[in-house]
C-alpha cells in the first residue's frame, strides 16, 4: 500500500518536472528567440536575393580553383542525404591519418600550395568548420588572384574584412570565414 | 602565453564565482532565507510538493530518502525510454522512426545517469520533441538528483538529518538549475545558436552541392547540457558544432559552466560545516590537480604529431576547430573530464597519446571537480580514507569533523572506491578478450584505450568517448548499461547510509589527539592519497593504452 502512494507520488513528481523542464523552460527561449533575435534564432542563414545561400556559422565544400579552399571535413559539410556532422576520430598513430595527410597534401600541392598552413590538411572536430587561418588564406591569394579580376591587393584587404581577431584580444584564434569570403568574391568579380 | 592567460582566466571566473554561488546553493539547501525569490517562489514550490503528495518531513532513515529517489528515478528513465521507442510523429520534420530497443534503452539509462554517452547521431535519430521530451527532461532531473544527493551527504556529515529528496530535487530546478540555464540559454541564442522548431534547412552550396542543416531548440539544450554536467550534444559534434558553440566568447562560458556548480557545492560545504576554510582549502586540491593535468594535455597538443613532421608543423589540430585551436581543445577535454559533463570541443579520439590519457586519468579520479553533487560526495570520501589512513600511521584516534571514523565509514568509502574499478575493469577485460564484440577504429595501443575509455566513461557517469569506437551494437549498449547503472546508483546508496550513519554517532569534543583536517599539510596528503589511490588502481591499464601508444611515437 505504501510502494502504491509512494509510486503515486513519484508519477505526480515526473508529470509536474516534465512540465516545468521541457515547456515553461523552452517556451520562453523560444519566444525570445523568435521574436527578438530570428536571425540568431533561425540559423544566421545568409541570403543573395532572397533565396539561401548558407549560414554564416556553417562551412560549405569548397575545392575548385576559383575559391578559397577549406578545410578537409569527415562528413562532406553535411552535403548528404541526412544532417551530419562528425570528426574523422583517427587517432595520432592510426597508418589511415598518414595515408590521408598525404593525399591531401598532394592535392593542395597541385592547387600550388606547396607548404600549406596546418588546419589545411586537418579535419576539423565538427566537419563543419566554417573557418580557416589567416595564413591558410593568405596563402591561397595568388591562386585566386589570377582565376578572378582582383588583384593580390584587393584580396589581402578582403581576407582581412573577413578575419576576426581573438575575441577581446585574448580568447580563441584569429580565423577567416570561408563562405563570407567567397561570397564576395562572387559579387566583386562574378 | 595567450594559452596560458585564457586558462588563468578560466581559473579566476570558476573561482571567483564559487562563494557567490556557494553561498546562494547554502541558502537553498539549509533554507536560509532568499528574499529575492521567496515571496514568489515558495508558494509554487510549496503547493507543487503538496499536490505530489509530500508530507514534507526530512528522512530519517537512508531509505527514507533513497526510496523516492530510486521510485522518480526509475518513472524519469521510462518517460524518456518510451519517447526515445516509440518517437511520437510530433516536432518530427524528417518522419523518424522509433530509435532501436538498445538503443533506447541505453540512450534513457545513459541521460537518467548524468552520463550521456551517446551510441546515435542525434541529428539522424532524434525529432526535436524526444531531443526535450526525453533528453532535456532528464538533463534537469538527472543534475537535481545529483545535487539532492550531494547535499543529504553533506548534511550527513555535519551530523544533521539527510533532508528531504522531493524538496531537494525540486529546489534544485527551481532554484538553481532553471534561473541558471535560462540566462545561459539567452546568452547563447544571442551568440548565434538557433532556438526554432521549424526544421531543418536545405540549400545550394557556392559550389552546387545540397547542404542540410539541422536545426532545432539548441540554445535551451545546450544550455542545461553544460550547467547540468550532462554533456550530451543536439548534434553528433558536440561542442565542437558551431551552433552548440558559436565562438570563443561561448566557449568560455561552456567552460565556466561546468565548473560552476561542482565549484561552488565544495564552496557551500564549508558554510554547511561552518568552516569555510575546509571549503576553500578542498576547492585549492581540486584546483591543483586540475592545473597540473591541464598543463599535460595542453602542452601534448602544442607539441603536435611527430608522425606528420614530413607534411606539417605546429600544434596537433586533427579533430579540432580553428577558432579554437589546440590549446583551448586540450583545456575543454580536461574539464569535460573533469566535471563529469562529457561534452567536448574537439575529438577525443584524435587527442596526441597524453592528451587523451588526461581525460582517462580524470575519469578515473572522479574528483576534480567531479560531477553534479556527486563530486563533492567523492572528495569527502577521500577525506575519510585520508583520516583513517593518516589516523593508523601516527597512532591517532581518526575523527573527522567532530565525530569517530570507524569501520562503518572505512568500508562504506572502500566500497564507493571500489565499485568504479569493477565496472570499468572488469568490462573492458571481456570485450577485449572477445575481438568480435570490440569494434575498435584506431589499431594498436590506442584500441585499447578506446575500449577502456568507453567503459571509464560509462561507470564515471561522464559520457565523452573516443568515438571513432563503434558502439551502436547490442553488445556495447548493454554492456555499457551495466556500467552506467552501477557506477551511478551503488555509490549513491553507500554514500547515503554512510551519511545517515555518520550523522547519529554522538560528537567528540576536539582533544589533543585530533589530527586536524582543515590545514593545508592535511590537504597536500589528501592529494596525494587521492593520486596513490587513482594511479595504483588504473596504471596497468594506462600503460597499456596511452602511455605505450606514447612511446610508440618517434622522438
Amino acid at each position: 500500500m505504501t510502494l502504491f502512494r509512494d509510486a503515486l507520488r513519484a508519477l505526480r513528481l515526473t508529470a509536474a518536472l516534465w512540465l516545468i523542464t521541457v515547456v515553461l523552460y523552452t517556451l520562453p527561449l523560444l519566444g525570445i528567440g523568435q521574436g527578438l533575435f530570428p536571425a540568431q534564432a533561425n540559423g544566421s542563414l545568409l541570403r543573395v536575393d532572397g533565396r539561401v545561400v548558407g549560414s554564416a556559422l556553417i562551412g560549405q565544400p569548397f575545392a575548385t580553383a576559383r575559391y578559397f579552399l577549406s578545410r578537409p571535413s569527415a562528413v562532406d559539410y553535411s552535403t548528404g542525404k541526412q544532417p551530419s556532422s562528425a570528426p574523422s576520430n583517427l587517432g595520432p598513430t592510426n597508418p589511415d591519418l598518414v595515408k590521408r595527410i598525404t593525399a591531401a597534401s598532394k592535392v593542395l600541392q597541385g592547387a600550388g600550395l606547396k607548404d600549406p598552413s596546418p588546419d589545411l590538411l586537418y579535419g576539423s572536430g565538427s566537419g563543419l568548420d566554417p573557418h580557416i587561418s589567416p595564413l591558410a588564406a593568405e596563402q591561397q591569394i595568388e591562386r585566386i588572384s589570377a582565376q578572378r579580376q582582383l588583384t593580390p591587393q584587393q584580396l589581402r584587404q578582403m581576407v582581412r574584412r573577413h578575419t576576426e581577431g581573438r575575441t577581446l584580444g585574448i580568447l580563441g584564434e584569429a580565423r577567416v570565414n570561408v563562405l563570407e569570403l567567397n561570397l564576395e568574391l562572387d559579387r566583386r568579380s562574378p | 602565453m595567450i594559452d596560458w592567460i585564457q586558462v588563468a582566466l578560466l581559473l579566476a571566473l570558476v573561482l571567483g564565482s564559487a562563494p557567490l554561488l556557494g553561498r546562494h546553493l547554502w541558502q537553498v539547501y539549509d533554507n536560509r532565507s532568499q528574499p529575492l525569490l521567496d515571496g514568489w517562489l515558495t508558494p509554487v514550490e510549496t503547493s507543487l510538493l503538496r499536490w505530489v503528495g509530500d508530507p514534507g518531513r526530512p528522512a530519517e532513515q537512508a531509505w527514507d530518502y533513497l526510496r523516492p529517489l530510486l521510485l522518480s528515478n526509475i518513472l524519469f528513465g521510462a518517460v524518456a525510454f518510451l519517447l526515445l521507442l516509440l518517437q511520437p510523429a510530433w516536432l518530427n520534420p524528417l518522419g523518424l522512426p522509433g530509435v532501436r530497443w538498445d538503443t533506447a534503452l541505453h540512450t534513457a539509462i545513459s541521460f537518467l545517469t548524468n552520463t550521456d554517452q551517446q551510441h546515435y547521431t542525434p541529428e539522424q535519430t532524434l525529432s526535436d520533441f524526444t531531443q526535450l521530451g526525453a533528453l532535456q527532461f532528464l538533463f534537469f532531473t538527472s543534475a537535481a538528483t545529483g545535487l539532492a544527493v550531494g547535499f543529504a551527504f553533506i548534511r550527513g556529515l555535519c551530523g544533521r538529518p539527510l533532508g528531504n529528496f522531493h524538496w531537494d530535487l525540486v529546489r534544485s530546478i527551481t532554484r538553481v538549475l532553471l534561473p541558471l540555464s535560462l540566462v545561459f540559454g539567452l546568452i547563447l541564442l544571442i551568440n548565434g545558436s538557433p532556438m526554432t522548431l521549424g526544421g531543418p534547412v536545405t540549400l545550394r552550396t557556392l559550389e552546387g552541392a545540397t547542404q542540410i542543416l539541422g536545426r532545432g531548440p539548441v540554445a535551451a539544450f545546450e544550455a542545461i547540457k553544460q550547467l547540468g554536467e550532462n554533456g550530451g550534444g543536439f548534434y553528433g559534434a558536440n561542442s565542437a558544432h558551431p551552433f552548440e558553440n558559436p565562438n570563443p566568447f561561448t566557449n568560455l562560458l561552456a567552460m565556466v559552466a561546468m565548473f560552476a556548480i561542482p565549484a561552488a557545492t565544495i564552496d557551500a560545504f564549508g558554510r554547511f560545516l561552518g568552516n569555510r576554510r575546509q571549503g576553500t582549502l578542498l576547492l585549492l586540491l581540486v584546483t591543483g590537480l586540475f592545473l597540473g593535468l591541464a598543463v599535460v594535455a595542453i602542452k601534448a597538443e602544442q607539441a603536435g604529431n611527430p608522425l606528420l613532421a614530413p607534411w606539417l608543423s605546429g600544434p596537433n589540430l586533427e579533430g579540432k576547430e580553428v577558432r579554437f585551436g589546440a590549446a583551448l581543445s586540450a583545456l575543454f577535454a580536461t574539464i569535460t573530464t573533469g566535471s563529469m559533463t562529457g561534452a567536448v570541443n574537439a575529438a577525443m579520439d584524435s587527442l596526441m597519446p597524453l592528451g587523451g590519457l588526461v581525460p582517462l586519468f580524470n575519469l578515473f579520479l572522479q574528483v576534480v571537480f567531479g560531477g553534479q553533487g556527486t563530486g563533492v560526495a567523492y572528495l569527502l570520501v577521500f577525506l575519510i580514507l585520508t583520516v583513517f589512513l593518516t589516523g593508523l600511521m601516527v597512532g591517532r584516534t581518526p575523527e573527522l569533523f567532530g565525530r569517530k571514523v570507524e569501520k562503518a565509514e572505512v568500508v562504506y568509502s572502500s566500497l564507493i572506491l571500489l565499485i568504479h574499478p569493477v565496472f570499468v575493469l572488469v568490462p573492458a577485460a571481456i570485450t577485449i578478450g572477445f575481438p568480435a564484440l570490440q569494434g575498435i577504429s584506431n589499431p594498436g595501443f590506442h584500441g585499447v584505450s578506446q575500449v577502456v575509455y568507453e567503459y571509464a566513461s560509462a561507470a564515471a557517469n561522464n559520457g565523452s568517448g573516443f568515438e571513432g569506437l563503434g558502439d551502436g551494437t547490442v553488445w556495447w549498449n548493454l554492456s555499457a548499461i551495466v556500467s552506467l547503472l552501477g557506477g551511478r546508483y551503488l555509490p549513491i546508496i553507500a554514500l547515503l547510509f554512510l551519511a545517515a550513519g555518520f550523522s547519529r554517532k554522538q560528537p567528540v569534543p576536539p582533544s589533543q589527539g585530533t589530527l586536524a583536517t582543515d590545514t593545508g599539510l592535511f590537504t597536500v596528503v589528501t592529494a596525494v592519497v587521492i593520486l596513490i589511490l587513482g594511479a595504483l588502481t588504473f596504471f596497468p591499464v594506462l600503460a597499456l593504452g596511452p602511455i605505450a601508444e606514447a612511446f610508440s611515437l618517434p622522438r
